[in-house]
């Protein structure tokens, strides 16, 4: 068995054998169910209902606002107008909307009040705003001769066909499920890279602390423990991982088929089919258009990504923990090792999704630190073949520069002991 | 072995200063000099674990390459072994490291643990023994591979008596074998008592080499310790007055004059005739230097 197998296999077994990757295996997907349980429990809660109070001088208004869960509304035109503040401190009423007596109808642009203690939510205002405006307009068209209905007629709203040049029809809203998809893969990239990079610097200096390094590179040359280390290191992750979509996809069958959660959703979607005929042709077309997405590929560049992205960091951070004594003094180097997954990540969620394709998401998607996440959200927007394979050579290329670059100060920093080296150093080392 | 003109610079600093040395087969080889001297500078390089800026380094007449890592053992000064792993399953992983067959490295360690009666630790943790047990695992890994080079640095540190012994025995009988030994230590009882062949660097540099007879002839001083029975002492002072005298002390069951003469140009034989025609001559005996006085005196020169 070559040195490099036994190496992989040794780091392989340390790192599965111990009772924190355990615990964290078999835990995490159970805290994940349980997670999921209580936000979809929370969610179903129904919020208080708030009461609004209307006094309508101008009785414009009286039927205008339809009550719903949440807002109930009531006339309460009858209550004096200096009464009002006092009934909304006393909380008779979440808020009143006060609407005084006006002779022309442009002077409700202006001199409408909502008098409450709390200041309310965005929705509430505009949906108060739009329902009076709406109104207002219309009274407005009547008072000034204009026709309504032939306004109504007139109207036209257009409705764009989304169709993509290879013939098939799409559905507006898809993007959402392409944002998660993409945000999903890049996000679970940047755990990844964190937790185990973390784990690759922890068994480096490990090696150190316990001086056993001295006698395993009197055997073997410094890059092939490094290798050897980064690799067993990630097949224990890829096992945790594959433990945690196995368990993880078990306890979620089970659990829905326990709480029935299957046929909430389906009464939901037939709630939805009733409102408009063309709503199951549009969940038909939304679960066709997921099917059709190129899955396949997708999984295909997110293992390409997470191997390149992941090597490209872990080298850095098994430099890292070479050139330090113990896990407190990587403070100052982790910094600017977790900045770039961070920005890609911010990159991803601000950018990619408004602009899948534009400046600055493509420039992302090709700078090495970056790309693994934001490529990948990119992704399932479709992205021009050369592009993902001048990324995915960008990005291995680094590797290797990097990985040449991390074992020179591994190579020096594993022996070296007793001081904490400043970033000059580390830049000295390379040269020895 | 035969390291050649080797140099080695780390930045500003030089760790070795065109350094050679042959090193004979089957021979226990004394590599002495005081703290930051660039002993370890020069082990690591003979390990290859760094590499000399210039200079070369024979193992056998061949070029020092990587396949020879197998014909060496290394047991640095600082042990280290992976703490939460158990002990037989380590010292399989390191045999098999340098190239042995897991199947003949459990072999090699049941036989060494049977001999060292510590079978019993073979599922134990490195964290579950004692400093000199760990060091024991530790000298049994360096010697597992049956390599034709072994490098000590500090073997005795940590054992008690009886084990350092033990030790001493193991490494002498490893000598027998055929293996050469390089030692490096401190301790000048133990070069004195195992080492055949010594050198000595100082300052990056090496500034002795030899054999331990010849080092020693080489720093002879011509001093020797007499003890006389004598009622003539001033007689006896005078007649000597050609020669370097200095009274001294040593153990001796006597009543007798103790002092150290300073041999010159004359004969030994000659000092005794003069010495006997005064009394009974109850010791007489040449100063040999002890390496640990040799030591002193090359390094502070």
């Amino acid at each position: 068995m070559s040195v490099l197998n036994l190496i992989i296999k040794r780091e392989f077994i340390a790192k599965v054998r111990n009772k924190s990757f355990i615990v964290m295996t078999f835990i995490s997907p159970l805290i994940f169910v349980g997670i999921a349980f209580l936000i979809g429990y929370l969610s179903n809660i129904r919020s208080e209902v708030k009461h609004i109070g209307v006094h309508d001088e101008s009785g414009l208004f009286v039927n205008s606002f339809k009550n719903t869960e949440s807002y109930q509304y009531k006339d309460i035109t009858h209550i004096p107008k200096n009464v009002i503040n006092d009934s909304v401190l006393a909380k008779h009423w979440e808020g009143v909307l006060y609407i005084p007596k006006l002779d022309d109808l442009k002077d409700f642009e202006t001199d409408v009040e909502y008098i409450s203690e709390d200041s309310p939510s965005l929705g509430f205002v505009s949906q108060v705003e739009r329902v009076m405006s709406t109104q207002l307009t219309k009274m407005n068209w009547a008072a000034q001769g204009i026709d309504t209905l032939k306004i109504e007629s007139s109207r036209i709203n257009v409705d764009l066909n989304l169709v993509k040049s290879s013939g098939e029809e799409t559905v507006k809203g898809l993007n959402e499920i392409k944002i998660a998809l993409g945000a999903g893969f890049g996000y679970m990239i940047m755990m990844f890279i964190i937790i185990y990079g973390n784990m690759v610097m922890r068994s480096v200096i490990e090696e150190k602390t316990s001086r056993i390094i001295e006698i395993i590179i009197s055997s073997v040359k410094p890059f092939q423990l490094m290798m050897g280390k980064i690799i067993g290191t990630t097949l224990a992750g890829i096992l945790q991982f594959a433990i945690w979509a196995i368990v993880g996809g078990i306890l979620f069958v089970l659990a829905q088929s326990f709480l029935g959660l299957n046929t909430s959703t389906l009464s939901q979607t037939a709630e939805i089919a009733q409102q408009s005929p063309n709503a199951l042709v549009g969940i038909k077309m939304y679960v066709q258009e997921i099917m059709s997405l190129p899955l396949l590929s997708m999984l295909m560049y997110f293992i390409i990504y997470f191997i390149g992205g992941y090597f490209l960091y872990s080298s850095i951070y098994a430099a890292i923990g070479a050139a330090v004594d113990n896990e407190t003094d990587t403070q100052q180097f982790m910094f600017p090792v977790i900045m770039p997954l961070m920005l890609a990540v911010y990159v991803g969620f601000f950018t990619v999704i408004n602009e899948p394709h534009g400046t600055v998401a493509t420039i992302f998607s090709f700078i090495p630190f970056t790309s693994p996440i934001v490529m990948l959200m990119r992704i399932p927007f479709g992205v021009p073949v050369y592009q993902i394979i001048l990324s995915i050579l960008i990005l291995f290329g680094t590797f290797i520069g990097m990985v040449w670059f991390a074992s020179k100060i591994y190579r020096i920093g594993i022996l070296t002991y007793g001081r904490k080296p400043t970033w000059k150093e580390l830049l000295k080392w390379l040269k020895y | 072995m035969h390291v050649e003109n080797i140099t080695k610079t780390y930045g500003q600093k030089t760790a070795l200063q065109d350094v050679s040395l042959s090193i004979p087969k089957g021979s226990i080889y004394g590599l002495l000099g005081p703290n930051g001297a660039g002993k370890t500078s020069l082990i690591r390089i003979i390990n290859q674990i760094s590499y000399p800026d210039k200079g070369q380094i024979f193992l056998d007449g061949q070029p020092l390459q990587p396949h020879h890592i197998k014909d060496i053992g290394y047991m640095p000064e600082e042990r280290g072994l992976y703490k939460s792993m158990k002990v037989g399953e380590q010292a399989v992983y390191l045999a098999q490291l340098k190239g042995m067959s897991k199947a003949d490295a459990k072999k090699q360690l049941t036989a060494w643990f049977e001999k060292f009666g510590i079978m019993d630790w073979w599922d134990k943790k490195i964290q579950e023994l004692s400093k000199g047990m760990a060091q024991k695992v530790q000298f049994i890994v360096t010697v597992l591979h049956q390599p034709k080079l072994l490098i000590f640095d500090e073997p005795f540190s940590g054992f008690d008596p009886v084990n350092a012994n033990l030790i001493k025995d193991e490494i002498l009988k490893l000598r027998e074998q055929g293996s050469t030994i390089i030692f490096s230590t401190h301790r000048m009882e133990s070069v004195e008592e195992m080492c055949d062949e010594i050198a000595l660097i100082n300052l990056s540099k090496k500034i002795i080499e030899g054999s331990l007879m010849e080092v020693k002839k080489q720093y002879r001083t011509f001093v020797y310790w007499v003890g006389v029975k004598t009622d003539r002492e001033d007689e006896l002072k005078q007649a000597l007055q050609n020669y370097q005298i200095n009274e001294t002390t040593f153990k001796s069951l006597d009543n007798d004059w103790q002092f150290s003469v300073e041999l010159g140009k004359k004969s030994p034989s000659e000092l005794l005739q003069t010495l006997l025609a005064f009394g009974e001559v109850t010791h007489f005996s040449e100063q040999i230097p002890s390496v640990n006085e040799i030591f002193i005196k090359a390094v502070s020169q």
